[in-house]
């Protein structure tokens, strides 16, 4: 009680004021500070470290070989080759479906949005499922496209659909409140001085969304190259023909071979560092 | 070019905007739409702008049906109450913007496009901006740009919807002078929103007042003003007294004042609201005239030349607002807490609507 008394006087004093008031958040941030940097070292610069250590744990050599034997490289071109066909569709979508969002009034409207953020809530593998489902040998469509000697799963197509699926939200979900802040005016003035939609869309929207729609298209493509789970289900597994990158590491490291898993790996991690800085300068540009 | 506009409807959702508007609108004309929010004066312009749909009725632009033409086909200039420029053009490239989206064939040259843009904008007195981003600017600076913008297409109607609406007050009344000059100067037949009845009357050759989707009068801003139609315009345009009384034998009485009514009126025995605006006020120290009502000066407002006097009646417990001339005020020599006699000079008659037979 006394000793309560006597701080509780000295705390009267303006200086220890001073000292109080700055010494409890010094610590707080010392110890959030701490945590949070903790927290990045053990759950992503540790990792990051590994996987580059392990990919070149056999030599240069090594490394080079596992990314660019044959079953390798079919599994980059792949997924290049899926990340330029499904990206560029799911943009066209993301911006058809944020503009008849925010800029029209329908019925089912509400509806819209909400499938729109499904993907997000389905698990992939499910996601992959529901093709295998649809189009498989016993699918719905499975006789159907027998007939036609047409052939998704276990092919290019289905590797398409499943990760047009999972990356639906991606550029819908980004655009959708920039473009409701932004309203219609601009597109109403630019109508009203007699330019088409087109010229609207293209003088008009486009410049007032560009930084949106390029950091949505982003996030879109690293997830179409990195999508696991909807892909190795419809994809079948097939070395040198339908392994995309992250099957390819998958099956490699199930062969033990944990030094070319790591170099197909490392060459991911690439991809997704040059994302997020590609990412950060877009954050930058859109505060200028 | 004159517009007519053949009753019109529009709903949105359960809401009737728009309810059997119908109006002619000559060339050259300036005309103020005021109305409360929600009255549909925004709708109106908007359907006339074709940036809107309408549910029934028609619009003619000089005698030709034009409901379903394109917006972008109208050669309207419209003016956005937020201005709506393009953020990321100059704001030479925001005027110039009209000019360069024409069709290769009737697009004007780059000079010619460059000549007319620097006209327009020392027209709006922003010549030395003509680089500046629109966030660079002030809003009353915009607001010009906006001007200059749809002026730009030399449109045949220009349209404007509250458009120095959010600007502070001494801007505001600059650029309405401005835009009446400039009226006078082009002619062209413009149509302005505004829920301020000041600007209204101010601004416009005629006022068409809107509430709840019809339009309750059409006229020039003195018709408007001393002859309104309905309690409504009464209410809307200016301070209006209530003489909330009741009509016998062919008088309004209202506490201890009667007064008298018009002919028409006279049969009815019912409820009436009499409106007297408060300049019909008529303030005396002696009860010299009939009809003159005891009442309490409680509060004097005498900055200009005009006095505002705030009056508690003595009769029934209800409070009037009085204006009178800076030199009568002198003669009366009135002090507040005094007793004098009012009487309303000129006073209107409505029968509400709950109560008419």
């Amino acid at each position: 009680m006394e000793k309560l008394t006597i701080e509780q006087t000295v705390v009267t004093s303006k200086q220890k004021i001073g000292n109080t008031t700055l010494k409890e958040p010094w610590l707080i941030r010392l110890i959030l500070t701490t945590i949070s940097l903790l927290f990045l070292l053990i759950f992503l610069v540790l990792p990051l470290v590994t996987i580059f250590i392990t990919a070149f744990k056999k030599g240069l050599d090594v490394y080079i070989a596992s990314i660019t034997e044959p079953d390798a490289l079919s599994a980059i071109k792949l997924t290049l080759l899926v990340a330029v066909i499904a990206v560029p569709i799911n943009t066209l979508f993301g911006i058809a479906a944020a503009w008849a969002i925010t800029k029209f009034n329908f019925r089912g409207k509400n509806l819209l949005t909400t499938l729109i953020d499904l993907p997000f809530a389905v698990s992939p593998v499910i996601a992959g499922l529901v093709f295998i489902l649809l189009f498989g040998a016993e699918g719905l469509f499975g006789d159907l496209l027998s007939n036609y000697n047409v052939q998704i799963i276990f092919s290019l197509p289905g590797i398409i659909l499943a990760s047009l699926f999972v990356t639906v939200p991606f550029v819908a979900r980004e655009l959708i409140p920039l473009m409701q802040t932004q309203g219609t005016q601009e597109e109403e003035a630019s109508i009203s001085l007699g330019a088409g939609a087109l010229t609207t869309f293209l003088k008009v929207t486009l410049p007032n969304i560009k930084w949106g729609l390029l950091y949505g298209v982003i996030l879109c493509n690293a997830r179409v190259m990195g999508e696991f789970g909807a892909v190795s289900v419809v994809s079948g597994h097939i070395r040198g023909l339908t392994n995309t990158m992250p099957l390819h590491i998958e099956v490699l490291y199930n062969e033990y071979q944990f030094s070319a898993a790591f170099a197909v790996a490392s060459l991911m991690s690439l991809l997704a560092l040059f994302t997020i800085i590609i990412k950060n300068i877009i954050e930058w540009r859109t505060k200028q | 070019m004159s517009i007519t506009i053949q009753n019109i409807k529009k709903k949105f959702g359960n809401f009737q905007a728009l309810d059997d508007i119908s109006l002619n609108i000559e060339t050259g004309e300036l005309i103020a739409l005021l109305g409360p929010s929600g009255s549909g004066k925004t709708s109106l312009l908007r359907i006339i702008a074709g940036l809107e749909n309408l549910d029934e009725g028609a619009i003619l632009f000089d005698g030709e049906n034009i409901t379903e033409i394109n917006a972008k086909e109208r050669n309207i200039g419209f003016v956005f109450q937020h201005y709506a420029l393009f953020k990321h053009m100059t704001v030479f490239e925001n005027v110039a913007y009209g000019l360069k989206v024409r069709p290769r064939k009737t697009r004007p040259s780059k000079k010619e496009i460059a000549d007319k843009v620097h006209t327009l904008l020392s027209l709006v007195k922003l010549e030395h901006f003509a680089d500046r981003y629109p966030s660079q600017l002030s809003g009353g600076q915009r607001q010009r740009v906006a001007l200059a913008r749809a002026l730009a297409v030399e449109p045949k109607v220009l349209l404007l919807d509250e458009p120095f609406g959010a600007l502070d007050a001494k801007v505001r009344k600059d650029l309405r002078r401005w835009l009446r000059k400039m009226h006078n100067e082009f002619h062209v037949t413009s149509i302005f929103v505004t829920h301020d009845q000041e600007e209204a009357l101010d601004v416009a050759d005629r006022i068409v007042v809107m509430n709840k989707g019809k339009i309750e009068q059409v006229g020039t801003p003195e018709d408007v003003y001393d002859h309104p139609n309905s309690p409504f315009v009464y209410d809307f345009l200016g301070n209006v007294n209530l003489f909330k009384g009741r009509l016998k034998n062919g008088q309004l009485v209202h506490g201890s004042y009667t007064g008298p009514i018009d002919e028409t009126l006279a049969k009815h025995d019912t409820e009436a609201i009499g409106y007297v605006r408060p300049h019909d006020i008529q303030i005396e120290r002696t009860a010299n005239l009939e009809g003159m009502v005891p009442a309490k000066i409680i509060f004097i407002h005498a900055i200009g030349p005009i006095v505002q006097i705030e009056l508690h009646r003595q009769d029934i417990d209800e409070y009037l607002e009085a204006e009178i001339s800076k030199e009568l005020f002198h003669s009366l020599k009135l002090q507040r807490g005094e007793q004098v006699y009012i009487r309303p000079k000129q006073l209107k008659v409505f029968i509400p609507d709950d109560f008419s037979i």
